[in-house]
C-alpha cells in the first residue's frame, strides 16, 4: 500500500458547537474521497484538520506515504491544497509565485517547468502578469498550479470548481483523474458532478459516528 | 555548503527575497517608516531651532523616532499575510521557523536602510557631532537589530488580534524597554564623548538582548503561527 489516510475517532467542536464526532474511516490509495454536507457542517474544518492547519478536538488523522506514517511536519511535503480561503501573492506574477513556493519547498524550479504547469492549468501567456490583475477563475487555476507544483501524493480540494468556467471544470476533471492514478484526492463539495467522482462519500450531515456511504 | 546543511537558512532567504520583491513593488512599509521618521525629525528640528540639545535629550529623541517608526512600519509583515489570505498557502509550504527568520531579515533590512538615511539627517538637523563614531554606529546597528527582532515576533502576535495597529505599540513597549534604555544610554555616551568612556556594558547588553529575542522568538513562533 503506497498512500493511505486513516481517520480515527476524529472529533471537532468549537466551544459548545459540535461539528462532527468520532469519524473513523480509511481512504485507500488511488481513490477519490468526497465529503458532503450543508453549509457550516464542518467540511472545510475537516480538510484543515487533515492538512494540519487546525487541531482536532479529539482523535487523529494518520497519513501513510510509501509505507511510512508521516510526522505532522512532513505532511506539507505530500499534501496539495486548493481552497477558497487560500490565496497566492497578488503583487507577484504567477511565475514568481511558483518560483517562491518551489524555493521554500526546496524543489527544483525552472521557467520551463513553470510554463508547462501554467499551460496545463490554462494560463498560457499570462505567467508574467501580476496575480492581482487576474480574474477569479484565473486565480483558481493558479491555485491548482500551486497545489500540483510539488507533485503531492494527496490532493485536497475544497469546492474545487469555484469561479471556473466550463473549460476550467473539465480541467479539474482531468486533474482529479490524474491524481487518482498518482495517489488520493480528498474533496469537499456539494456539486453533483464532482460527487460522482467519489469512490467513497461521507455526509457530515448524517455522519456523527462516521458512517460511510 | 552551510545553506545545504541548514535548509532553514535557504528557506528564510527565499522568504526574505519575496518580501523585498513585494515591498519594492508596493513600497508600503518603507514609505510608512520613512514618512514617519522624516516628519518627526523635521518637527523636532523646527522645535529646537538653532539650540543644540545636550546629548541626553538628543539620544532619547533619536530612539523615540526610530521606535515609533518601527511600530508604524514593521507591524504589517504578518498582518498582510492574514488579511490577504496568503497565510494558508505559506503554512502549507514551509515550517514556521524559516517564516520568522525571513520576516526578521526583511525587517532588519528595512530598519537598517531607514537608519542609514535618518541618522545622518538627524545629526545634521540637530547640529550634533559624534566623538565616538565606532561605538555609535555599533549601537545604532544593534539597536536596529533589536527593534526589528522584537517587532517581528510582536507583529506575529498582533496579526492574530482585532485591534492590530493599537496593539503593536502596546505590546512592543514593555518588551523594548531594556533595549531602549541601553541604546539611549549608549548613544548618550557616544554623543557626549568624554575621554576614556565607551558604552561597553550597554553594547554587551544589546548583544545579549538580540540573542535572547531571536532565540525566544524561534522557540515561541510555532505556537503563534499555528494559533
Amino acid at each position: 500500500m503506497l498512500t493511505q489516510v486513516k481517520v480515527h475517532n476524529l472529533t471537532k467542536a468549537y466551544r459548545h458547537r459540535l461539528l462532527f464526532r468520532n469519524l473513523s474511516f480509511i481512504i485507500p490509495d488511488q481513490s477519490v474521497f468526497v465529503l458532503l454536507g450543508r453549509n457550516g457542517a464542518g467540511k472545510t474544518t475537516f480538510l484543515r484538520i487533515l492538512c494540519g492547519l487546525v487541531p482536532a478536538s479529539a482523535g487523529q488523522v494518520e497519513i501513510t506515504v510509501d509505507g511510512k506514517i508521516l510526522m505532522p511536519q512532513e505532511k506539507r511535503t505530500h499534501l496539495g491544497l486548493v481552497a477558497p480561503d487560500l490565496e497566492l501573492y497578488g503583487e507577484l506574477s504567477a511565475v514568481e509565485n511558483l518560483e517562491f513556493f518551489a524555493g521554500v519547498r526546496g524543489i527544483p524550479f525552472s521557467l520551463t517547468k513553470a510554463r508547462d504547469l501554467l499551460d496545463f492549468v490554462g494560463l498560457r501567456g499570462r505567467g508574467h502578469d501580476l496575480v492581482h490583475t487576474y480574474s477569479s477563475g484565473m486565480k483558481q487555476r493558479l491555485k491548482y498550479a500551486y497545489a500540483l507544483l510539488h507533485e503531492p501524493k494527496i490532493l485536497v480540494l475544497d469546492e474545487p470548481t469555484t469561479n471556473l468556467d466550463e473549460d476550467g471544470v473539465q480541467l479539474v476533471d482531468s486533474i482529479i483523474e490524474r491524481q487518482r492514478r498518482r495517489g488520493i484526492v480528498i474533496m469537499a463539495t456539494n456539486e453533483p458532478r464532482e460527487v460522482s467522482y467519489g469512490d467513497q462519500t461521507l455526509s457530515l450531515d448524517t455522519a456523527e459516528s462516521g458512517n460511510l456511504a | 555548503m552551510v545553506i545545504r546543511r541548514f535548509p532553514w537558512i535557504r528557506q528564510s532567504l527565499v522568504i526574505w527575497h519575496k518580501e523585498l520583491r513585494i515591498e519594492f513593488r508596493t513600497r508600503f512599509a518603507y514609505s510608512t517608516l520613512l514618512m514617519f521618521a522624516v516628519t518627526t525629525l523635521i518637527t523636532i528640528s523646527f522645535s529646537v531651532g538653532g539650540f543644540v540639545p545636550d546629548s541626553d535629550i538628543t539620544a532619547a529623541l533619536l530612539w523615540i523616532i526610530l521606535f515609533f517608526s518601527a511600530m508604524a512600519g514593521l507591524g504589517r509583515t504578518f498582518v498582510q499575510e492574514e488579511e490577504k489570505k496568503t497565510i494558508t498557502a505559506l503554512k502549507m509550504a514551509v515550517a514556521p521557523e524559516p517564516v520568522f527568520l525571513g520576516k526578521y531579515f526583511f525587517n532588519v533590512t528595512l530598519l537598517c536602510s531607514l537608519t542609514v538615511l535618518v541618522v545622518p539627517l538627524f545629526l545634521v538637523l540637530l547640529n550634533q557631532s559624534v566623538p565616538l563614531w565606532a561605538p555609535f554606529l555599533t549601537t545604532v546597528f544593534l539597536g536596529a537589530l533589536g527593534l526589528a527582532g522584537a517587532s517581528t515576533i510582536i507583529a506575529a502576535i498582533v496579526a492574530k488580534t482585532e485591534a492590530k495597529s493599537a496593539m503593536m505599540t502596546i505590546l512592543a513597549f514593555p518588551v523594548l524597554v531594556p533595549l531602549l534604555l541601553a541604546t539611549i544610554n549608549a548613544t548618550r555616551i557616544c554623543l557626549a564623548g568624554a575621554p576614556g568612556t565607551a558604552p561597553t556594558t550597554e553594547l554587551l547588553l544589546l548583544l545579549f538582548y538580540n540573542g535572547a529575542v531571536v532565540t525566544a522568538s524561534l522557540l515561541l513562533f510555532e505556537y503563534i503561527w499555528n494559533e
